[in-house]
């Protein structure tokens, strides 16, 4: 095959591959339209960016679970939208990231491995109990707010964007899940039984979400440095725990280094869900 | 075909939500720019109320038809994320179609802290203020659902977001 064939022919194939959420092929709005305007990222920035997608994306496939199951219909309803709005985070990182490489959030999205994703543990633990998801919520949404509100002001212009728009909706997140941790915690004995041990399951991921890593080297001013978060992070945590009548927990930590690749059990069941339709009907589209 | 950018901004201010029909694009602010590119593409220029809201797709068709219909071919439409939308853009007149649709305009700037003590919703049936906070989420991510201690009803609030 000549060069200018497989090109068309590699060229076709990317654009069925990319249809997948569009809702009318060729014309619907689509999250790379974002990015139209901007210019591709560095290499080095898009790593950072497909960090940021991959956590949200994993945890939203992991919220949108709760539709039909939760405890009642306004959690149904809460959770779902809460999964929407960290979706909505997920296509904005990735479509920016794949600008890079020439790939659209769906190649990212449902075309890579295990290994690929470079999200963290904490996101793919699976969502137990109604206290586990809220405890996760609470984990997660406390550093995605102080980590969104910094990245604001990111000398990246697109990166600076997305986060100063996700930062608002992620504050009703981080509001829900404290709300909610506090209403168990001081709730009947069996809801604190619970929420104790949700936070006795998940605590030992929090030491990753704070790792520096190679990824966020070479990033001043356009990165945040996981590390500066902590010391805000674990005063607010602390603070919603003593008002619940719960405590930080003792638990060591888990070696996890999902930023490397590096994953729990969790996240291959996890992808196989999210990823079989896309790839046994490759372009599929509604 | 030669317009101006006031004519092609009420051409695009026709539009709806699809998820509130008695509110127009303009009137929810979401609608931020309309310009004639010198080849005669018609640049639209839209920003999203939350990050995945779905009517952004539908808006997108509905924006095409209307300029089409109209008799534009080209038609770009651009999302834009800064500035970001706060319910801010949303114009009185937005307000007001909102308030007769029955869903509860925002009001007020938003809950501070972690304890409720935003101020006082009306209910847009009975305009009492005596209502309470059902749940934070309710239909769509911009809304959330309270209800009326005095006539009862449940209604919808278009949630602030500053």
């Amino acid at each position: 095959m000549k060069h200018e064939e497989l090109d068309a022919a590699l060229d076709s194939f990317g654009d069925a591959l990319a249809s997948a959420t569009r809702v009318t092929p060729g014309n619907a709005l689509r999250p790379e339209d974002i990015a139209v305007d901007g210019v591709a990222p560095s290499e080095e920035v898009a790593r950072y960016a497909l960090t940021l997608g991959d956590d949200a994306l994993i945890l939203a496939q992991r919220l949108a679970h709760w539709i039909s199951r939760a405890p009642e219909l306004e959690e149904d309803v809460a959770l779902g939208n809460i999964a929407l709005d960290i979706l909505g985070h997920a296509r904005s990182f990735l479509t920016y990231a794949g600008l890079a490489w020439d790939k659209t959030e769906d190649d990212l999205a449902y075309w890579r491995e295990e290994e690929e994703f470079t999200s963290l543990w904490i996101v793919e633990q699976p969502n137990g109990h109604f206290g586990v998801t809220i405890i996760r919520q609470l984990i997660v949404s406390v550093f995605q707010h102080l980590l969104y509100r910094q990245l604001a002001s990111s000398q990246d212009e697109t990166l600076a964007a997305i986060a100063a728009k996700a930062v608002k909706e992620v504050d009703y997140h981080r509001d829900h899940a404290i709300q909610w941790t506090i209403r168990l915690g001081q709730g009947t004995e069996e809801s604190a039984e619970k929420m104790r041990h949700a936070l006795e399951i998940l605590w030992p991921y929090v030491d990753e979400m704070f790792r520096d890593e190679a990824v966020h080297q070479n990033l001043d001013s356009i990165a945040v440095r996981p590390s500066t978060l902590r010391a805000a992070w674990q005063e607010e945590i602390s603070a919603v725990l003593a008002q619940a009548g719960l405590q930080v927990p003792a638990t060591g930590q888990a070696m996890a280094f999902g930023r490397r690749g590096e994953h729990s059990e969790h996240l291959g069941y996890l992808l196989a869900e999210m990823q079989v339709l896309a790839r046994k009907h490759p372009g599929a589209s509604w | 075909m030669i317009a101006g950018t006031t004519e092609l901004f009420a051409i695009a201010a026709k539009v709806n939500d699809p998820e509130i029909p008695v509110l127009s694009i303009a009137d929810l602010g979401i609608l931020r720019e309309v310009n004639l590119d010198d080849d005669g593409t018609v640049q639209v220029l839209i920003t999203p109320t939350y990050s995945g809201c779905p009517a952004m797709d539908v808006i997108s068709e509905d924006l095409y038809q209307a300029f089409t219909q109209a008799g534009y071919e080209k038609v770009d439409i651009k999302l834009v994320l800064t500035p970001a939308w706060s319910t801010d853009w949303m114009s009185d007149e937005g307000k007001k179609k909102l308030e007769e649709y029955g869903i509860a305009a925002p009001t007020g700037r938003g809950h501070a802290g972690r304890i409720t003590l935003g101020m006082s919703v009306k209910c847009p049936r009975c305009h009492s203020l005596n209502t309470r906070e059902l749940a934070r989420f309710a239909s769509t991510s911009c809304k959330a659902l309270y209800t009326c201690k005095d006539c009862l009803e449940p209604f919808d609030y278009f949630k602030v977001l500053s």
